[in-house]
């Protein structure tokens, strides 16, 4: 590891930060469109994060000190999860602790976090959405490893940088693992990031919401670092999507010319992954509560397809 | 040579074609009865040829001397039902179970039934016996559902779903065999060839083997009615009409089982070299005897007589699965004579209950009472078919199962036992029925019906024949299949 | 075995093999029975792919006309047979959920580990590749079997049926590279026998016990002959 390789992973950390809001942004804009609306710009996240910064703060008489704490807790343990997933090169030293089971468990703790947070202040609403938060995350989880595990069975590590790196070098290769491992993955990114049909992002009003109304207590400051750690989750499964079953285009050394490529290819991959979920927001129509365990039984299932398919079709020793 | 064979096996198809035509229910009786009795000559012509040549082949077809006495007990019993059904089903006809639609589908499944018997036990091509054994059912699977009572649909369904299961595991058995067939063969069409791979077998990788034999076992065992899955058998043959219930009885289930000693040939020429040779046998061993006390226990329980048969047909099929599965020529031989008598026996039992339930009017053991005095003929016949079926000397039965008894005694002295125990109960269990039936206090106005009883005489005096002293011709014949199976001979 | 020395063919081979199971667990799922069929027609189209994949690869002949007779029995003949037979028993919108369907899940998944299980003791370099093919054909047969046991509705039976017959064409032709061709016309011929014979069984099951569903029929248990 040089010195150029340590410039980079604040930088890397910066542009996932700097990116996040825009993917949202981007995806609310292709949404609009699609429903024959002009939208807002895709900037206009940015604008509401800023706007909220410079509000006041309230919080509520009956709230524990946790709850000023928990949008600090959430914000930096996702933005050390998405950090560990390699975004431009592999060769970050980040890479070292980009293993999948670190980001899941930082991601367990966000939510850990966030529920506790929604229960805090004791409306019906947050103590709603916490326990649908979490029992969509207990069907969820399990789903998400399983899929990794079998990424990683055939990577032989958990590390997803030298996943990328086996997928870069093997990737010609037709394997049904991968395709159910991504199937499973997408699905387990949609319901982990609060999108249709599990959730709606869009909406304060339903009943059903899960994610909205955990947070539903917090303003100002603390509701920006809410949204924008939503944000990065949703760039974060993006990324591992884009990266780690399409790797092609990322850097494999320091030049500033890969990385340039790789930031081109990224935001590529991204706008594209973008779309295509506008896409499907607008043509699926959001499910009821209890449906969502269907549906996530459907990711474990093309989870555990996957990780069957790669012991008897592709090891099968 | 090869035109007899092909007159053996296409004349009922053509029969079946024929009577398709046939709008005049009397006449399709006769020609039901002159199709199947040409088949008869066709395969008893046959069965010459085979003395004098040793083993026909040609086409897909091979006839050595193991199948071509099944090819001839399979066309006697064949013929014989189709005498009893003539008159029999005539009566189901007016007293108006079912329509003349329904008794001209009868006779059209009946040669279609005979015709894939026929295929089945002539054919050298492993496929082409798994389509005959599953058109087997499908010949057979409307004529269960022929009275159209709930019971009998619930029975149709039931034999339809579980033997298409069944055969479709026999199926994948069967693509497993192709595959271990084609590291060997060259020539990829003769890779399902019997008399290919029994030339090769040693050279059969034997892991696939084995894998495909418990599949080809549970897959034709479905159809011999090897406990635990047996389900399908008590329902379609109580359900069925009788004619129905002879057959299947007499013949499908031999035909399954010859299915499966020819693959349990082929299983022990690619096992010889391993550690564990005598797999198939063991398999075979356990299904034959786990069926056969099974049922013997059931039989007990019955209030349907032709319920009751079926449980004891499927005592028999589970005795002969356990001799051949002994293996050694003594068995062998005496799992042949079985095949034979038991045939010979079980048939004619069905046909004397067809007449018995007629007389009652009902198939409940507890309705049935005083054969003998209402009609002597079809009381005596009841009695002897059972006392026979019930292993009584002098019957060929008793020869039979006195010889399968020895020959545990030598090679597995502790089965011995066990068999013996099952005998008695089945023997207990049958009898138990058949006293009240026999000798009871005939109901009030019971008449006797018109019963044509020749074909139960012949088969009984067959049966009696073979108890007293096997022909030396039939006793060759027998040997030479023994020969064929086990490499050994025994006389 | 190596993924890396197989032929692109063979690797879509795999491919296809891994989504005709997949679609075993959504025909074991699906509740709708319109959607059923329709599920099961697309495996027949993935049997026949595999099947026309084989014969590009081996360049044999008769396979192209075998994966004709796949395409056309599984999926379109028999689909459309089973179609117009719910449309006049009137069922299309019948939906039969899975009583416990994360069970069943878990049940068709040990399926598959068991079939695996079972063609292990094949240990042949030359024969690997084969050898998982088959244990994913037998698990398709296995699944089938389990939709036969755990469903009661006598169409919803069937297509179990056939979907096992469909496991049994992607382990003959994967194997095997097709059995001889009499016999695949035999077993084809069988198939559709059994068909039309089903389509009958359902009108006259419907006229026994106003119902298509075969748990009703229960009349013929050894218990009722205690009473």
């Amino acid at each position: 590891m040089n010195a150029s390789s340590w410039v980079l992973l604040p930088i890397q950390a910066l542009l996932y930060i700097a990116l996040a809001p825009l993917l949202a942004g981007w995806v609310r804009k292709i949404k609009a469109r699609l429903q024959n609306r002009r939208g807002a710009p895709i900037w206009q996240p940015y604008r509401d994060i800023y706007k909220l910064f410079t509000k006041e703060t309230r919080i509520a008489h009956t709230a524990s000190p946790l709850f000023g704490i928990a949008p600090y807790v959430v914000f930096s343990a996702t933005l050390l999860a998405v950090t560990a997933v390699p975004l431009l090169s592999i060769a970050s030293p980040a890479s070292a602790i980009a293993d999948v089971i670190v980001i899941a468990g930082l991601l367990a703790l966000a939510r850990f976090f966030l529920s506790l947070a929604g229960m805090d202040v004791g409306t019906a609403f947050g103590g709603m959405g916490a326990s649908r938060e979490m029992f969509v995350s207990a069907l969820a989880e399990p789903a998400m490893l399983m899929a990794v595990f079998t990424l990683a069975m055939t990577a032989h590590s958990t590390n997803l940088a030298s996943v990328v790196d086996y997928q870069l070098h093997n990737g010609e290769i037709l394997r049904p693992s991968y395709m159910f491992a991504l199937a499973g993955l997408v699905l387990v990114a949609i319901a982990e990031t609060g999108r249709i049909p599990v959730d709606n992002p869009a909406t304060h009003l339903e009943l059903t919401m899960i994610h909205e109304a955990m947070i539903l207590e917090y303003s100002g400051r603390h509701l920006a670092m809410m949204d924008w750690a939503a944000q990065l989750k949703l760039l974060l499964y993006g990324v591992l999507l884009a990266n780690v079953f399409f790797p092609w285009g990322i850097a494999q050394e320091m030049s500033a010319a890969a990385l340039s490529v790789a930031f081109a290819v990224i935001v590529l991959k991204l706008a594209l992954l973008g779309v295509l979920l506008a896409v499907s927001e607008t043509v699926l129509a959001k499910m009821r509560v209890f449906r969502v365990t269907a549906f996530l039984n459907l990711a474990l299932l093309f989870a555990l397809l996957g990780l069957l398919s790669h012991v008897i079709l592709e090891v099968g020793a | 040579m090869i035109k007899i064979l092909l007159f053996t096996v296409f004349t009922p198809l053509a029969g079946a074609i024929l009577l398709i035509g046939v709008r005049r229910l009397s006449i399709a009786g006769w020609l039901n009865v002159t199709v199947a009795g040409a088949t008869f000559i066709a395969a008893l012509a046959l069965a010459i040829e085979v003395a004098a040549e040793g083993v026909i082949t040609g086409l897909v077809f091979r006839i050595d001397s193991f199948n071509v006495y099944l090819l001839v007990l399979t066309a006697f019993v064949g013929m014989t039902t189709s005498i009893f059904s003539r008159p029999y089903m005539q009566y189901v006809c007016e007293s108006g179970k079912t329509t003349e639609r329904g008794l001209r589908l009868y006779h059209v499944m009946y040669q279609l039934f005979m015709f894939t018997m026929m295929l089945a036990l002539s054919t050298d091509n492993l496929g082409i016996l798994w389509v005959a054994i599953e058109g087997a059912t499908l010949a057979t699977v409307l004529l269960v559902s022929l009275y159209r009572t709930p019971e009998a649909i619930e029975a149709a369904w039931k034999y339809f779903i579980l033997c298409g299961v069944g055969i479709a595991l026999a199926l994948f058995g069967t693509v497993l065999l192709y595959f271990a067939a084609q590291h060997v063969i060259d020539d990829p069409a003769a890779g399902l060839s019997w008399s290919a791979l029994y030339a090769e077998a040693a050279r059969l990788e034997p892991s696939i083997m084995s894998l495909a034999f418990v599949f080809l076992l549970v897959g034709y065992g479905t159809k011999v009615g090897l406990v635990p899955m047996h389900q399908w058998l008590p329902d379609a043959h109580s359900e069925g009409p009788t004619p129905m219930s002879a057959v299947l009885s007499g013949l499908l289930l031999n035909v399954a089982l010859y299915a499966v000693v020819r693959l349990k040939m082929l299983v022990d020429g690619s096992l010889a070299s391993t550690t564990s040779p005598q797999l198939a046998g063991y398999l075979l061993m356990g299904f034959g005897l786990v069926s056969f006390l099974v049922a013997g226990l059931f039989l007990h329980r019955q209030r349907d007589i032709k319920r009751m048969f079926s449980y004891s047909s499927i005592e028999h099929m589970g005795l002969m699965t356990f001799a051949f599965g002994l293996g050694g020529p003594l068995a062998t031989f005496g799992a042949l004579l079985h095949m034979l008598v038991h045939s010979l026996t079980k048939s004619a039992i069905f046909v004397t209950v067809g007449h018995a339930a007629h007389i009652a009017g009902t198939q409940t053991i507890d309705h049935i009472r005083g054969l003998i005095r209402t009609q002597p003929a079809v009381g005596w016949s009841l009695l002897i078919g059972v006392a026979a079926i019930a292993g009584f000397p002098p019957f060929g039965v008793f020869t039979s199962e006195f010889l399968l008894l020895t020959a545990t005694m030598q090679a597995q002295p502790v089965f011995t036992v066990a068999l013996l125990v099952g005998l008695v109960v089945a023997f207990a269990g049958l009898f138990r029925h058949l006293h009240p039936m026999v000798y009871g206090t005939a109901p009030e106005g019971q008449m006797p019906v018109r019963a044509n009883m020749v074909p139960v005489m012949v088969h009984l005096g067959l049966v009696l024949w073979l108890g007293i002293s096997i022909p030396g011709f039939l006793a060759r014949w027998l040997d030479r299949a023994t020969e064929l199976i086990t490499g050994v001979n025994l006389l | 075995m190596n993924l890396e020395h197989l032929s692109l063919l063979q690797q879509l081979m795999i491919v296809l093999a891994a989504v005709v199971l997949f679609t075993s667990f959504v025909l074991l799922e699906q509740a709708r029975l319109v959607a059923a069929i329709h599920v099961f027609a697309w495996q027949g189209v993935l049997v026949s792919l595999v099947t026309a994949i084989v014969a590009a690869s081996g360049g044999l002949l008769h396979l192209f006309f075998s994966a004709a007779l796949t395409f056309g029995l599984k999926a379109l003949l028999i689909p459309w047979m089973l179609h117009r037979l719910v449309r006049r028993l009137q069922l299309d919108r019948h939906r039969e959920p899975l009583p416990r369907p994360a069970l069943v899940v878990m049940a068709a998944l040990a399926l598959v580990i068991f079939s695996y299980w079972l063609v292990l003791p094949i240990v042949q370099e030359e024969l690997i590749f084969t050898r998982n093919i088959v244990a994913v054909s037998l698990a398709v047969v296995l699944i089938g079997l389990l939709m036969m046991v755990i469903r009661t509705q006598a169409v919803a039976q069937v297509l179990g049926f056939m979907s096992m017959e469909n496991g049994l064409f992607l382990a003959a032709v994967s194997a095997t590279g097709g059995m001889p061709l009499v016999v695949e016309l035999g077993v084809a011929f069988d198939v559709l026998v059994a068909m039309v014979l089903f389509g009958v069984f359902f009108f006259q099951i419907r006229e026994s016990i106003d119902s298509l569903d075969v748990d009703r029929m229960n009349r013929l248990t050894e218990r009722a002959d205690d009473q």
